[in-house]
Order: structure tokens, then sequence, then C-alpha cells
């Protein structure tokens, strides 16, 4: 699904990622663990093409992300904020993703009945805008969005910070039940190592823009990434 | 404790990213403040004699009759400009600073604002020639106190009418009704506040009197605040009930129609695109002042045309000048989701069609003053369609300036908007059309000139897709560069 060759991003002097190459095939859940600063959102920036590589290339399904838009009918994607139109109730904006997704409206009423459960009945029918609702809601309305249309590509940025833990573990769920099939490629970057060992199948560890681990999630997965960030593995300079 | 203050003050002031633009715009704004400085100067000299001259009566009941409307105009601009000091108050709360003082820190803040001290321009030389022109010195002196006791007034009463619209438009309707009979002549408000206000030369005692008013609004302002230092009281946010609103009429219009739906939402629901819709409907006015004959500069029949292409086209130079700037908040999203340049741009363009028209439509009244001037507006209305709408979509590529929806901030021109690509688009946006007309109107006949203006329009609508194929090129270029200029809040 996602293929990635000498990717590098640079600003000024600072190299802030730089990853030979790394492969992701379709239907996988993958776990993108990091630091601060560590280069995920950069990552996920790079394959959404909302910033320019310095040198390489991203291919998302044979599609060079830089410079084609052919992947963005089935790719979709939740950062942050700036992903929310906040002026709108959940209601519209959920519409409105459903068109661009060419799902019409009783189609994403349809879709929206089943995050019943997940919404809490927090979401829908509130009389609020987006820019109104309490972070996690807010969060909670931008990732269900990216399930709008079944996109072959979900990419989510840190998707459990915020939320509570009902939501948690619900979104976990939801995760892996997208993933069950092997037909939709799930991308999550978290600071929580439990979450993301829960989750996903494989687990990439990024620190200070270098891929310093790739791991087969198995049961010492979490010992092994407990290890590292505790200090034991943590190199004090970036390699290479 | 004030040191604190006033530092902060400082650092969040040459800290601001829209300090840090080139001298050379900062060195024209000082151009520009002078000479607006100048120019309040020289109205406050000038305006003891031109009434006079004019043979209006005593210019000093003059002022007073005026005054009122003055203050009522006053009013108006800070309710739509003067921002509100609360916003920096939020992480002073918890901070042993007691609650009083940081109301009073920000109450005097906006004493100090612009929108005060300005007015003195005006009054003080205006005071000093009428000491000159042999008025009593004192009363003289205690007008002046009293009439800046009154825009003081208004500081304070902006202050307690913020984000309460209800009571501002009420204000504004009798304000309105009041001006509107008196030109019919019906009821002449100025009969009666004339006197009360000439009142403050004639009898200077009575000059307290603003400044008791003035005194007890400060309070009530202060007070109102102090009780009201909470988050979820006086510090809150304006949450408004919203409503789910479909717009399916649209839906015809396939993808075009799921992004007109959203612009429409986008300028219902956000201040500062409000505002922008209220502009455009001044500029639909803004002919009278060529087509009255009422500025001798603006006599020239090119400058007909000038007029036609502003009344037609307010919306579309100040909504479009900021496209793609009203989606900054959510742009990231807008560029990842399955969208094409084409469809986004093409419904603003539409968006800024219907509008032309609409406004041309408005500016019907216009028949008013002759066929000559409609046809003037219908003129500019076309070249606005065929032209001005492509260039004021290319400009808005280089305008990087993220909007802040809720605010009003800024609502009246940046100076990022002044670069110097997008001065070079304002050529072809304002004075070609005149040397278009200029050259049919003296070459052959006037009509000959309204004919090529409409046919410049026209001529530029049938390259429609040629042109926005190469607006999407530079688009797609600016694209990285708009989204990390969008990233920097300012």
């Amino acid at each position: 699904m996602i293929k990635i060759e000498n990717l590098t991003k640079a600003y000024a002097s600072a190299t802030v990622l730089n990853i030979a190459d790394l492969e992701i095939p379709k239907g996988q859940s993958f776990g993108l663990v990091g630091n601060n600063g560590a280069g995920k959102t950069t990552l996920f920036s790079l394959m959404l093409d909302l910033i320019q590589p310095t040198t390489g290339h991203i291919t998302n399904k044979e599609v060079v992300v830089d410079e084609s838009e052919a992947w963005k009918p089935f790719t979709s994607a939740y950062i942050d904020e700036s992903f929310l139109i906040g002026y709108l109730t959940p209601e519209e904006y959920f519409y409105f993703i459903g068109e661009l997704r060419g799902q019409n409206k009783a189609q994403v009423d349809e879709f929206l009945a089943g995050y019943e459960d997940f919404f809490h009945g927090e979401i829908l029918g509130q009389k609020k805008y987006l820019r109104d609702l309490s972070k996690g809601n807010q969060k909670k309305v931008g990732i269900v969005a990216a399930f709008i249309g079944s996109p072959e590509l979900i990419i989510l940025d840190e998707p459990f910070a915020n939320l509570d833990p009902t939501t948690q573990i619900r979104l976990k769920g939801i995760i892996k039940q997208l993933t069950l099939n092997r037909q939709v490629t799930v991308l999550v970057s978290s600071h929580d190592l439990i979450h993301v060992t829960e989750v996903c199948e494989r687990i990439a560890v990024l620190h200070k823009g270098e891929l310093v681990k790739d791991l087969n999630t198995s049961t010492q997965t979490l010992k092994e990434l407990e290890a590292f960030f505790g200090g034991d593995g943590l190199p004090t300079q970036a390699v290479g | 404790m004030l040191r604190h203050f006033i530092s902060l003050e400082w650092k969040s002031f040459y800290r601001a990213a829209s300090f840090k633009t080139n001298l050379g715009i900062k060195i024209l704004m000082f151009f520009g403040a002078i000479y607006f400085m100048l120019v309040f100067l020289g109205m406050g000299v000038g305006a003891f004699y031109l009434i006079k001259k004019s043979g209006w009566g005593d210019p000093l009941v003059v002022a007073n009759q005026f005054l009122v409307y003055y203050l009522v105009v006053d009013l108006y601009l800070r309710f739509m400009l003067q921002k509100m000091p609360v916003t920096n108050i939020k992480p002073l709360l918890y901070l042993p600073i007691k609650k009083s003082g940081i109301v009073r820190y920000a109450m005097g803040k906006t004493i100090i604002s612009f929108f005060n001290w300005s007015h003195a321009f005006f009054f003080l030389p205006f005071s000093v020639v009428l000491s000159m022109e042999g008025y009593r010195p004192l009363g003289t002196f205690t007008w002046f106190l009293g009439a800046m006791a009154l825009i003081l007034c208004n500081n304070f009463i902006n202050i307690l009418m913020n984000n309460k619209d209800q009571v501002f438009y009420a204000l504004l309707a009798v304000a309105t009704l009041l001006g509107a009979s008196q030109y019919f002549g019906f009821f002449n408000i100025t009969h009666y506040t004339g006197p009360v206000l000439y009142s403050l030369y004639h009898t200077p005692w009575t000059a307290i009197i603003p400044w008791i008013l003035l005194s007890s609004l400060a309070f009530i302002a202060f007070s109102y605040f102090r009780n009201r230092m909470y988050l979820d009281a006086g510090l809150a946010g304006k949450k408004s009930v919203a409503q789910t609103e479909d717009y399916t009429w649209l839906n015809r219009f396939g993808n075009l129609g799921t992004f007109l739906k959203n612009d429409i939402k986008l300028i219902k629901r956000n201040k500062r695109s409000r505002t922008t819709v209220i502009m455009s409907v001044l500029f639909i006015f803004y002919g009278l002042l060529f087509f009255t004959r009422s500025i001798e500069a603006y006599d020239s029949p090119e400058w007909k045309i000038f007029a036609g292409i502003f009344v037609s086209g307010g919306f579309l130079f100040s909504f479009g000048q900021f496209v793609p700037s009203w989606d900054s908040a959510y742009y990231p999203l807008m560029m990842s989701q399955n969208i094409k340049y084409r469809e986004y741009l093409n419904s603003k363009w539409y968006l800024m069609v219907i509008a032309t028209i609409l406004s041309t439509v408005l500016a019907s009244f216009y028949l008013y003053f002759g066929w000559d001037a409609y046809l003037a507006v219908v003129a500019g209305a076309i070249y606005n369609i065929g032209v001005n709408s492509y260039l004021v979509l290319w400009g808005g590529a280089y305008i990087k300036t993220p909007i802040d929806l809720g605010s009003n901030k800024k609502a009246f021109g940046d100076k990022q908007a002044f670069n110097s690509k997008t001065l070079l688009l304002t050529l072809p946006k304002l004075i070609l059309p005149l040397l278009v007309y200029a050259l049919g109107h003296y070459l052959i006949s006037p009509t000959a000139g309204y004919i090529f203006v409409v046919l410049a329009g026209v001529l530029g609508f049938t390259f429609k897709n040629k042109v926005f194929l190469r607006i999407e090129r530079i688009y797609k270029k600016e694209k990285y560069k708009t989204l990390a200029a969008y990233k920097q809040k300012a």
C-alpha cells in the first residue's frame, strides 16, 4: 500500500525525518511511536502531501503522492483540529465529507447509526457548532469522519489522546474491526505504548527522525518498547 | 504590578507575527499614519472656516448639531473594530493578582486606544481656532472637555455592548431612523441635542455632566466585568445555538453545490465574513460620491466606470481577495480530501458572480441619476464577472494571511495583503477598465466606451477555462507555502 524510498525532510540545517526504506502492505494496522519531535506528524503530513519532501518519494498504491492527486479518493486522515470546519454542526460536517466521498445523505445517516455507541449521545443533535464542542468530542467527530466512504488507507495522528477511557476502548475495537478483512490499511501514531501494542500488528519506532525499530507485535513487544523508551535502548545520539 | 502588565503588553506588541513585516511596508504605514493625522488636523482647523464660508451659521452651533451623528458613527466603528481586552486575561486569573487589578488594567488599556485619542486631533485644533476667533476661552475649553468625555463614554458603552448584537443593531436602527426623518424633515433630533451640547460652551459648569456620565459608565463597566471574571461568565466566548441546515436545493449542482453550501454557511456563521458582506453593501453606495457630483475630481466621465466597478464589485473585492484564506483554519483538510482544485475555485467564482449580479440589481436605484449612471454600473459588473473575478482569485493565491473567522481584527486590511504581486494585479482590476472606457469615449462616443468595457468583460468570460487552468496551476504551486503560512496563527 505505502512505499517509502530515501525520504528525508530538512528545515534549514536540521534534518527532521530520514527514512531510507519502509513498506506497509495492504490491510496492515501499522503503529508509529516516538517521543515528541521524533517526526511522526511530519511523516503523516508527507503522506498527505501537506509538506514537500526534501528528497525521495512516498508511493501510495502506485501513486507518487507529491506528483499526482489520484491517492485522494481512497485515502482519509485525521491529524488535528485543522481537519475540522469549526462553523459547521457535526451532522453538516459528516454530510460534507460524505458528499466529497460520493456518499449521499441517507448513506451517511446509515453509516453514523453504526457509531451511536461511540458518540455516546454527545455529538449528534446537540445544536452546537464544532468549534463549541470539547476537545475530546471534536476528536471523535474527526476520527469518525475519516471512516466515511470506505477509504482504503486511514491515517490517524494520536487518536487516543484526549479521549475518555470508554471511547479509547471502543476506538480500539473499531480499528481492529476495520483491518479484520485485510482490505483497509490503518496508520496510527501514539504516545501510549499499551494502546499501540493492543491495536497494531506492526510497530515502528521513530527517534529523532530515524526509524530505529520495526517490530511485528508479539507478547514481548510491549516489554521491548518499554525497555527502549525507559532508557536502556534509547540512543543518546541520532543514528547516522 | 503595573510594571509586569506593561512589560507583557510590550512583548505582545513587538513579538507579534505581524510586526515582523519588512521595513518598506513599515515606512509606508508610518507615512500613512502621519497622513491621516494631518488630514484630521486639517479638518479640525479647516472645519471652522468651511462652515463660516458656506454660510451655515455659527460654526460651533453647526458642529454641535452634527456631534450626535459623529458620536453614533464613532460607536458603530468601535463596535466593528475595537477589540475587547478580555482575551489576554485568562492566563492571569490564577496568578496572585487581585481581580480588580486585572479589570482596572484591561479597562485602562482601552482608554489609551487609538479610538479615543485620535479624536483629539480634530477637537483640539477646532477648539483652538474657536478661541482664536473670539469665542470665550473658558467656554471653548469646557466644550472641548465635554466632547472628549462623550467620546470616552462611547468607549465604555462599547465595552458593555460587546457581543450584544441585538442591542447594537437596535441602536443602529434608531440612529438610521432619526437620520432619515431629519433628512425628510419629519423630526430633527439635532434641534434638541444641538442646544444641549451648545450649553457645554454657553454654561461652562455643565461640562461636569458628561464627566459624571463618564465616571458612572466606567464604574458600571468595571463592576460588570469584576463580577463576571469567570471562565463561564464574562470571559466565555459567545456560543450560539447551532442549527443544521441542508440547502438541498443546491444539491443539483453536484460537487459545486457542496462547496457553495459550505461557503454560504461560512458567510452566515462567522463574524469576520459577515462584516465583509456589510462592507460590500456599503460599496453599493460608494457610487453616490460620483454620480451626485459632490466631489469635483470625480467629474470626468471615465470615473463613472471606476464607480461602476466598485458598486457592483464590493463583495467580489472584499471577499475574493481572501480566497483561499477564508478556509485557512481547515486548509489541511481541504488539501487532503477528495477535492479537485477546479471545483473548489469554481464554487468561489460562482459565489462572486452571484454576489456581483445581486449588487447590480440592488444598485438599480442609480437609475434615479439617469440611464447613464446605471449603464456604468452594469458595464462595471460585466467587467467584474469577465475579468476581475479571475484577477481576484489569482491575487488571492499570493495572500497567505490566515483569517481568524471569529474576530474582526484586520477586517479592514492587512499589511500582508499589500505585497508587490497583489499591488501589480490591482492595475488591470481598476485602471485597465478606465483606460478601455476612455479609449472608446474620446475616440468615438460615450456609448462606445461602455461597449468597449462590456466587450472586455465578455472576452474574459469566453476564456474562462483557459484562465482557470492557469490559476489552478498557481494555486498548486503555492500550496505548500500556503499551508505553512496558515499554520502560523497571526
